[in-house]
């Protein structure tokens, strides 16, 4: 009953996740549950959070968490692009300020790292200053 | 000449460094083989998605989404990725030189450009050239996520539909062998044209929502992948590098201390003589 059967692909960016046959897909599509059986006609969309549910032909059943992600479908084999982590719109965002604000911060040490600079340099030239001082003094005594 | 007390003292703190070395090589080792083996897992997910663009952008011609359209460049963006740690051989160096010949060229040019760091060495070196540094991420680990790099990669993509820079660039160190790391520059943004081959065939799919809509979140996957391989390729690399850089450590330590126990077994072996010429001498005038 090799025609009933439809290969399932899941792979994430970290690696592998779920390969094998199957006789029934259920997956979290971003526009509502969809099942995939065999023969199923070529189809691509969005992926929401939840669950990949794998019907194996021994009759068992694997279950599979996605954050979200992409699912193709050709007639003979669907493949999950499954993101490992949850993604939102709003979790996104906070990511992404969280990546700005380290930068902010690293730049505000940079600002700590110059002044530290200068008043080393102003140090030093100071530190020359009297030397030549010094020098002047005992030349005229 | 040094007395043998001395010489032994250091042959024992040569050789406690010398542990160490061999240590940090073995552990760079094991590291390596686990970021290689990442390495080809990530693979398949980005061969995908290769696949799947290529559908999609032949799907609608007419349809262009901004990550495909090429634009005169006036300001670029470059994520840098680098170590979090040293002891790598001349790894960071290499990496931060090539990007410093990308970013003069540019500058030549006539453009801005904007950095983004992915590890804290690049960090460090970059803050002190004042360019503007939008997105900063640092000790991922041995075992960089997706997750880790989502945040980051955004801020240069949304930099990029805002049209705040024009072209984005990653550099990173290639792993070619265990002896080679190459620093590489790759362009991600506008992302080449897909060529494939299956795409002449007649049947297409069925796009839910639409295929625009898709393509945006396939095309920011895309993106993503492709800094996390970057990063998982760059610790493959770290661990490369510091390997060899901790084999010829070990190697120099063994040498030192083979001259050094050649000095000590002198300097015993004089002591001794010396020893002997004076009881000889004390015998005689006795």
């Amino acid at each position: 009953m090799a025609e009933s059967l439809i290969h399932v692909d899941v792979v994430s960016a970290e690696g592998e996740i779920f390969s094998g046959p199957a006789t029934m897909v259920f997956v979290p599509a971003s526009e509502g549950d969809i099942g995939i059986a065999p023969r199923h006609a070529p189809l691509l969309t969005l992926l929401k959070a939840g669950e990949v549910r794998i019907q194996t032909p021994e009759g068992g059943e694997h279950l599979i968490y996605v954050g979200g992600g992409v699912l193709e479908i050709q007639p003979k084999k669907v493949t999950v692009l499954a993101d490992t982590a949850l993604r939102a719109k709003d979790i996104d965002e906070a990511a992404a300020i969280a990546a700005k604000q380290r930068a902010e911060e690293a730049l505000k040490d940079k600002v700590d790292a110059i002044s530290q600079a200068e008043a080393l340099a102003e140090l030093a030239r100071a530190a020359a200053q009297l030397k030549l001082i010094e020098k002047l003094r005992k030349l005229k005594g | 000449m040094a007395s043998t007390k001395e010489i032994r003292s250091k042959i024992t703190s040569v050789k406690s460094t010398q542990k160490i070395t061999k240590a940090m090589q073995m552990v760079a080792t094991s590291k390596m083989r686990r970021a290689q083996e990442r390495m080809r897992l990530a693979r398949p997910y980005a061969e995908k998605m290769v696949t799947v663009i290529g559908h999609l952008s032949a799907a609608n011609p007419d349809y262009k989404h901004p990550f495909l359209v090429t634009r005169e460049p006036k300001s670029i963006g470059i994520i840098v990725i680098s170590t979090d740690r040293g002891l790598c051989g001349g790894l960071n160096a290499n990496i931060f030189k090539n990007t410093i010949y990308l970013l003069r060229e540019w500058q030549q040019k006539g453009a801005e450009v904007n950095l983004c760091l992915v590890g804290s060495k690049g960090l460090g070196f970059f803050r002190r050239l004042g360019l503007p540094i939008l997105a900063n991420v640092t000790h991922l680990g041995d075992r960089p996520h997706v997750k880790d790099l989502i945040g980051t990669v955004k801020v240069m993509l949304d930099a990029y539909r805002e049209g705040r820079i024009d072209r984005l660039y990653m550099v990173n160190a290639q792993f070619v062998n265990t002896m080679t790391q190459k620093p590489v520059v790759e362009q991600l943004l506008p992302v080449a044209p897909v060529e494939s081959s299956d795409l002449a065939e007649h049947w297409d799919y069925i796009y839910e929502p639409s295929a625009s809509d898709i393509l945006d979140g396939v095309l920011m996957r895309y993106i993503e992948s492709q800094v996390y391989r970057g990063a998982v390729e760059n610790v493959a690399s770290e661990m490369a590098a510091r390997m060899v850089a901790m084999k010829a450590a070990s190697d120099n330590a063994g040498k030192l201390i083979n001259e050094l126990q050649l000095i000590y077994n002198k300097a015993r072996q004089a002591a001794i003589t010396k020893e002997l010429a004076e009881i000889v001498g004390g015998a005689a005038a006795v």
